[in-house]
């Protein structure tokens, strides 16, 4: 469980996080939505200490991040898996040495039990037959399915994923969202995700949080986001009409 | 302006500490040394080896076209090769090229890795990313001084060549020239310079490539800068450590 406590975060004066409370729960799928730069990659960023916040708490199962020592913050995100929005590849290494990064750093196995654990997190991806390639040489979809490889195979108990699925056909986003919350489930992982494809938030959207100028907005269940009247959240929402006819079907029930 | 050069500095000493504390598993930092020393110290071998024998060339038809006086004798022509050679061309001007080539180079890679936010995700993972990626380019640098002392070979060769080959001078001579009056410390002298400035264009290019932001345009601006403040601090510390050891 990771919560936060009024986050505020600005940059060159500019306010881009107001006060921002929540809880991600721990082996469920926390989304985070909200418009384009409403500040979600902040958030997440502000979440992992890659920025640091000017004010606020974020406890992870009790550990405060800004009250540890280095060495315990750097324990800490040995317990992390992240995706990023770019994927963030290594581009001077392979497929598969991408995957064996966290591995190869952090853990004592031996070559073939981390070639296995790498064949095994690609396969799930549904990467098979790119492991020799260079980052540059897949394409983005490809990419964006080796970050989250990466991101899973040291056995995460915290997973961050900046729109995982962006730029992917409907059918491999849909494997990627299932994915990421069948190992969310199996390994009790505290998963938190921003995104703003609808499909992902009807697909795994067990708690979401709108974001809208640097405030939560709203914060509710899948089933709780048919039925708002929130406004702000219907107007995002629903602003196709697929969806609209969605949840007109969806309150007639 | 000054208070931000002092920070930039604070900054900059700040790095060399982070560089050595939490250490990389050894088998990972092994083979990162590997590839810096081929990056680094293998990749420039030609271009230094190029630049010395020429200018050692030049340098010795130049000292002889100077002495129009036929009192002066013909071995100074070896005798001025070998200092300025082994003193200043090879230790210092090798340097500022290196901060363009190799500094360049280390600067854009960094930065590269920076603005794809690479950095961040080495940092997110556990991993101390200044000691990955700046410690192996220490080490790899730590064999510079071989670089330079080929260097020096060269460019006294370079001139040797151009001497007899040119007709300046002969080769007794000119052998006779470059063995006289040696000094065993300014080899020492010559080479502790060369140690400190692998240090500089270690870190420095590391520095601005590191702490760098935005995107693609600025990595380049980046590279720049960096060359700017490798080669100044080459020419500082060349001064500085001259008037310190030769000087007193
Ligand atoms: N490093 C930074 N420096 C200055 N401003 C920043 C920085 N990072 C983000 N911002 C600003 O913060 C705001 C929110 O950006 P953010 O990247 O969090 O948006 P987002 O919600 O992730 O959008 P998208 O869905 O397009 O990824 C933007 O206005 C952006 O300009
Ligand atoms: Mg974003």
């Amino acid at each position: 469980m990771i919560e936060i406590k009024d986050i505020k975060k600005s940059f060159g004066g500019v306010m881009i996080l107001k006060g921002i409370s929540t809880v991600f729960e721990t082996g469920k799928t926390n989304l985070i939505i909200g418009q384009s730069g409403s500040g979600k990659t902040v958030l997440l960023k502000s979440l992992l200490g890659i920025h640091t916040p000017e004010s606020g708490k974020i406890c992870f199962d009790g550990r405060v991040y800004s009250e540890l020592e280095p060495d315990e913050k750097r324990e800490l995100r040995t317990e992390i898996g992240m995706v990023f929005q770019g994927s963030a590849l290594f581009d001077s290494m392979t497929v598969e040495e991408n995957v064996a990064f966290p591995l190869k750093m952090f853990t004592n196995d031996n070559k073939a039990k981390i070639k296995e654990r790498v064949d095994f997190v690609l396969e799930r991806v549904a990467l098979t037959d790119a492991h020799n390639k260079l980052p540059s040489q897949i394409s983005g979809g490809m990419q964006k399915r080796v970050a989250i490889a990466r991101a899973i195979v040291n056995k995460p108990k915290y997973l961050f994923c900046d729109e995982p699925n962006s730029g992917l056909d409907p059918n491999t986003a849909i494997l990627i969202d299932n994915l990421i919350k069948e190992i969310t489930e199996e390994y009790d992982i505290t998963t938190v995700i921003n995104t703003h494809d609808m499909n992902s938030v009807m697909e795994i959207g067990e708690r979401i949080l709108f974001l809208k100028d640097g405030l939560k907005a709203w914060e509710g269940t899948k089933e709780e986001i048919f039925r708002t009247d929130n406004q702000a959240v219907v107007d995002f929402v629903y602003s196709s009409n697929l969806f609209k006819k969605v949840r007109e079907a969806y309150l007639k029930e | 302006m000054l208070i931000r050069y002092i920070t930039q500095i604070g900054r900059y000493c700040l790095m060399l500490r982070e560089i050595f504390i939490k250490q990389t598993k050894w088998s990972v930092m092994k083979k990162l040394i590997f590839k810096e020393i081929d990056d680094l110290i293998i990749d420039s071998l030609g271009i230094v080896a190029f630049i010395s024998f020429f200018v050692g060339g030049v340098v010795a038809i130049q000292t002889a076209l100077n002495l129009t006086n036929p009192l002066i004798p013909k071995y100074l022509i070896g005798f001025a090769t070998r200092q300025s050679v082994i003193l200043e061309f090879a230790p210092t001007f090798i340097s500022v090229i290196m901060a363009g080539k190799m500094g360049s180079f280390i600067t854009s890679s960094i930065g590269t890795m920076r603005v794809t936010e690479q950095i961040d995700a080495l940092e997110v993972m556990g991993v101390n990313s200044l000691n990955y990626l700046v410690f192996p380019k220490i080490i790899a640098l730590l064999l510079y001084p071989f670089v330079i002392g080929i260097s020096m070979f060269l460019g006294i060769l370079g001139g040797w060549m151009a001497g007899v080959y040119g007709g300046f001078t002969s080769s007794a001579e000119f052998i006779n020239g470059a063995q006289m009056d040696f000094i065993p410390f300014h080899i020492v002298y010559a080479f502790l310079k060369t140690l400190i400035f692998a240090m500089l264009l270690a870190t420095i290019p590391s520095f601005h490539g590191y702490y760098m932001k935005g995107g693609a345009l600025e990595v380049g601006k980046a590279s720049t800068v960096s060359f700017v403040w490798t080669s100044v601090s080459i020419i500082l510390f060349n001064y500085i450590l001259t008037q310190l050891l030769l000087g007193s």
